[in-house]
């Protein structure tokens, strides 16, 4: 069955390549093949004088590649980088010039070698059927099926089959359990909620780490803010991460701009027209950076979701579905810009618990 | 018996040391003068293994510098001196001063930073060519699945190399993943601390990125490359039509000695152009961007080039109205549907189409003839649909950069794109498929009617004709020689008793998808046509180009070409 799979080859293959195509035979409804075109000399073939220019050609190109080579060793020895980034972008240029060189002249000479002095000759190789033939494929099956049959499984001892192949499909799980125990942590996903802002920490200055006197926040200023903690802690990595859920981007508007803030009934989370808001974006988490003061309003970078920072940093255009979680904050005792809580929902981006 | 041979060249005398040890003579025999064919188009494949070769090469020369750690270290080196004194993880230290410190060190960062760009390029290119010749069809759908698993993981490598050196881009980057497998419902927190070892960042992502990056991704690269290569040639390479050139043989030129030189050639031309870009244009300069902080970002930043569709369709989904809340658990269809579902039907799409089409078809045939892109109109417009969607959505992820330097609203490039997003795939569907269309109409004038030659002759009655000449007998078979398939037929809903048949809504349903294919089709010239075209010029009706039997959708005047 297999040799009348495809009638069209078979079709194809009673024209015979050749450049004549008459005596191939022709169906009513088909064109003759008529071979593989005649084969044209190039210009090396028949001119000894071209051969000869080409020869030189390559030779000059392999020359030009080890001058390459060396040029690139002395650019490596004379012209070390000095530190600044002037310096640095001249040896890197000198050094790769120079190995460019010597890649490319190898290259261009290789290939205008085999263009111009090797053969050009055009072959014509028999395909065969990929599909085995004939006797071959007799004794593949039965060699399949005296080997199965010499297993003792055929047809027979389901439980030792069943015990294998559950054997065989269990054993990872030896490997997979404690891999997939410990590689994500301590599993703790309800970290996702939370962040290191507590009532009375402080807002501070993001980097310096220097805590805000409400006094000196001027109208229309932004702040980035994080909270205030130690200097010890914000070398570590907990602080990256803490950081990264609990960054805030603080504004002072005029008061009466700011027409809604996210306070419930009875509560102030907004100071003399100071409001911060998390500064971790609602769509994917990047953080939430460009402010324009004319319009209040707050471009995320990445893929433009925009807030309203006057209207409860509400969504007015973008890929980004919730407003940015805002952080109540009041002034302790000292004037300081102080937070009233931790925010009152998760922060950033949207996952399957938020809500539980 | 014959005494063999024995050798007198050193050559000789190597090759069979070699052969009393390995037989190794059988496979020179089976590869030294094996035919290939040639076309430049074929040499896009090469692109993307040779840019591999050198991705490997200049990556094995950043391994011996770069320090996979995200231990937290102050930067006590000279240069470059905004980075004096900072914070930051021991890889981005590493990398900075791998590019300053160390000769050649910068030089191979940007060499193995383009090459990663061009590796995907190619191998992108290297599909569309694939697709559009037709050459995944029987007997090499296998490779094409090999192919495509080889674009998914030359995604991820370039993905995780690009987030190796810890500054601000790339871990915003990583941030956007967070957030993308945050919103796969049910277990994306879980999948979220997989990834990190925690919450993110953690302090694990760049050792274990660095592992899949170095290891794991670049050995599953290499394995799939040899069987890639394995199957090519076993099953021999495919060869465009022409005269001579048939499904059950190769025209082409020897391995030895004309590929082994070609080949050699374009991989040093392919890592000298390479060295020239890394030599000559910067990229990824970290040290302007500073170590990864989770609170500064930098407006104008684009991922790299392969990413963009993503990256471009997560700034095209609307938000408001697309976050969905059942029974109290949240379901973010504004990330799911551009970073989950879009990618998903793309490879789903990559991953089943040859099976898809073979089904359609009904072809079962080995095919190693490769199809001129105009005599598949729905495949060649679905490819081209399918790439402009791609490019409206990279476009998307440049919107801010239009926008700053087009002095446009952003929000109104936001739009445009979006509309475009919809209607740009469908009108680059129907055009696509009447260009091609069109094509074969005037391969059918041509072949019937010939050359305009720009000679007018008057007659002697005063009729002025132009005189066309005929096609030569090779340019006449590359039009002629294509299968037009027709719409498949199945058997009716009930047999000759009126029983009703099991299968046949699915059959219909092929039916269907197959008519949308072949509908529409132009068959090729035959003989018998030709001849009639030439007696009707014989009697001067010249100005009957087109016989109303060639007209399209209206079926053919020929039953259906019988089909295996």
């Amino acid at each position: 069955m297999s040799e009348n799979q495809n009638p069209r080859t078979d079709a194809s293959n009673e024209v015979t390549v050749a450049p004549e195509a008459g005596n191939a035979v022709v169906h009513a409804d088909r064109f003759p093949d008529p071979g593989v075109p005649e084969h044209k000399h190039r210009l090396t073939d028949t001119d000894p004088k071209a051969a000869k220019r080409a020869e030189r050609t390559v030779t000059l190109l392999f020359v030009l590649s080890i001058l390459g080579t060396v040029g690139s060793i002395v650019a490596y020895v004379l012209v070390p980088p000095d530190g600044t980034t002037a310096g640095v972008r001249l040896s890197t240029l000198l050094i790769g010039l120079g190995l460019a060189l010597s890649l490319l002249g190898i290259g261009v000479a290789g290939i205008h070698w085999a263009k111009t002095l090797m053969g050009d000759r055009e072959f014509v190789q028999e395909r065969h059927t990929l599909a085995t033939q004939g006797e071959a494929r007799e004794t593949a099956i039965r060699d399949m099926n005296e080997g199965l049959e010499d297993s003792g499984v055929i047809g027979r001892r389901g439980v030792l089959k069943g015990a294998f192949f559950g054997a065989l499909a269990l054993f990872p799980l030896a490997i997979a359990v404690p891999l997939i125990g410990s590689v994500g942590g301590d599993w703790n996903i309800s970290k996702f909620k939370h962040t290191m802002w507590q009532r009375g920490t402080r807002l501070a200055i993001d980097p310096s780490g220097r805590p805000i006197k409400a006094a000196d926040v001027t109208v229309g200023s932004v702040f980035h803010v994080v909270p205030e903690t130690t200097e010890e802690f914000r070398e570590t990595h907990e602080w990256i991460t803490e950081k990264s859920k609990a960054v805030v981007l603080m504004v002072r508007l005029n008061p009466e701009d700011l027409r809604t803030d996210q306070s419930p009934e009875g509560e102030t989370w907004s100071h003399e027209g100071i409001v911060a808001y998390s500064k971790i974006c609602t769509h994917v988490g990047c953080p939430v950076a460009l402010y324009e003061q004319q319009t209040h309003h707050l471009l995320c970078p990445c893929h433009q979701s925009t807030f309203d920072i006057a209207d409860s940093a509400k969504v007015v255009f973008g890929p980004a579905n919730r407003r940015l979680p805002q952080l109540p904050i009041t002034v302790d005792d000292e004037g300081y810009l102080v937070a009233q809580d931790d925010f009152a929902e998760p922060i950033g981006p949207s996952f399957w618990e938020r809500l539980k | 018996m014959a005494q063999q041979q024995r050798p007198t060249t050193r050559v000789g005398k190597a090759a069979d040391y070699l052969d009393q040890r390995t037989s190794i003579g059988a496979l020179v025999n089976q590869l030294a003068r094996k035919v290939f064919p040639d076309h430049w188009s074929f040499m896009l494949g090469e692109i993307a293994l040779f840019s591999f070769v050198v991705l490997i090469a200049s990556g094995f020369f950043l391994t011996m510098f770069f320090e996979p750690s995200m231990a937290l270290v102050r930067f006590e080196g000279e240069h470059p001196a905004a980075m004096q004194g900072q914070l930051m993880s021991a890889a981005f230290r590493s990398t900075v001063e791998m590019s300053f410190e160390v000769r050649g060190g910068l030089l191979m960062r940007q060499i193995h930073h383009w090459a990663a760009l061009i590796f995907v390029g190619s191998i992108v290119l290297h599909m569309f060519r694939i697709f559009f010749t037709g050459a995944f069809r029987k007997p090499r759908e296998v490779n094409w699945l090999v192919g495509a698993l080889m674009l998914v993981l030359a995604l991820a490598a370039g993905f995780s190399g690009y987030s190796l050196p810890d500054d601000v881009l790339s871990g915003n980057g990583l941030r956007i993943i967070d957030g993308v497998v945050k919103s796969i419902p049910l277990i994306g927190s879980y999948l979220s601390f997989l990834v990190f070892g925690g919450e993110f960042p953690g302090e694990h992502i760049i050792p274990r990125l660095f592992t899949l990056h170095i290891f794991v991704i670049p050995g599953l690269l290499i394995a799939l490359i040899a069987l890639h290569l394995f199957l090519m040639v076993l099953q021999k390479h495919t060869q465009y039509p022409g005269g001579g050139r048939t499904d059950r043989n190769v025209v082409g030129y020897p391995a030895l000695p004309v590929y082994v030189a070609k080949m050699t050639g374009n991989f040093f031309i392919i890592a000298g152009v390479l060295t020239l870009m890394g030599a000559t244009m910067a990229i990824n300069n970290v040290w302007n961007y500073g170590p990864y902080d989770p609170s500064p970002v930098s407006a104008g930043t684009q991922p790299d080039w392969y990413i963009l569709f993503v990256d471009g369709a997560l700034r095209l989904m609307p938000g408001p109205g697309w976050e969905w809340v059942i029974g109290g658990y949240t379901l973010s269809m504004n990330l799911l549907i551009p970073a989950v579902v879009v990618p998903g039907i793309l490879f789903t799409l990559l991953f089943a189409w040859p099976f898809v089409e073979a089904r359609v078809t009904g072809d079962r045939g080995e095919h190693h003839v490769l199809d001129r892109p105009r005599n598949r109109p729905v495949r060649t417009a679905m490819g081209v649909a399918l790439f402009v969607a791609f490019m409206v959505c990279a476009l998307a992820a440049t919107n801010d950069l239009i926008a700053t330097h087009f002095s446009l609203s952003i929000f109104a490039i936001t739009w445009v794109l979006r509309v475009l997003l919809i209607v740009g795939p469908v009108l680059a569907f129907w055009v696509t498929k009447r260009v091609c269309l069109g094509l074969q109409r005037k391969d059918r004038e041509l072949v019937l009617h010939g050359h305009e030659s720009g000679r007018i002759v008057r007659f002697a009655n005063g009729e002025y004709v132009e005189v066309h000449t005929p096609l030569d007998e090779q340019e006449r078979w590359l039009r002629v020689s294509y299968e037009s398939p027709a719409p498949l037929e199945i058997a009716p809903l009930t047999d000759s008793r009126g029983v009703r048949r099991a299968g046949y809504r699915s059959e219909r349903r092929w039916q269907r998808l197959s008519r949308f294919f072949y509908e529409d089709r132009v068959e090729p010239v035959t003989p018998a046509e030709l001849e009639a075209a030439h007696a009707a010029h014989a009697h001067g009706r010249h100005a009957q180009v087109e016989r109303p039997a060639a007209a399209v959708g209206a079926g053919t005047e020929r039953p259906p070409q019988e089909r295996a």
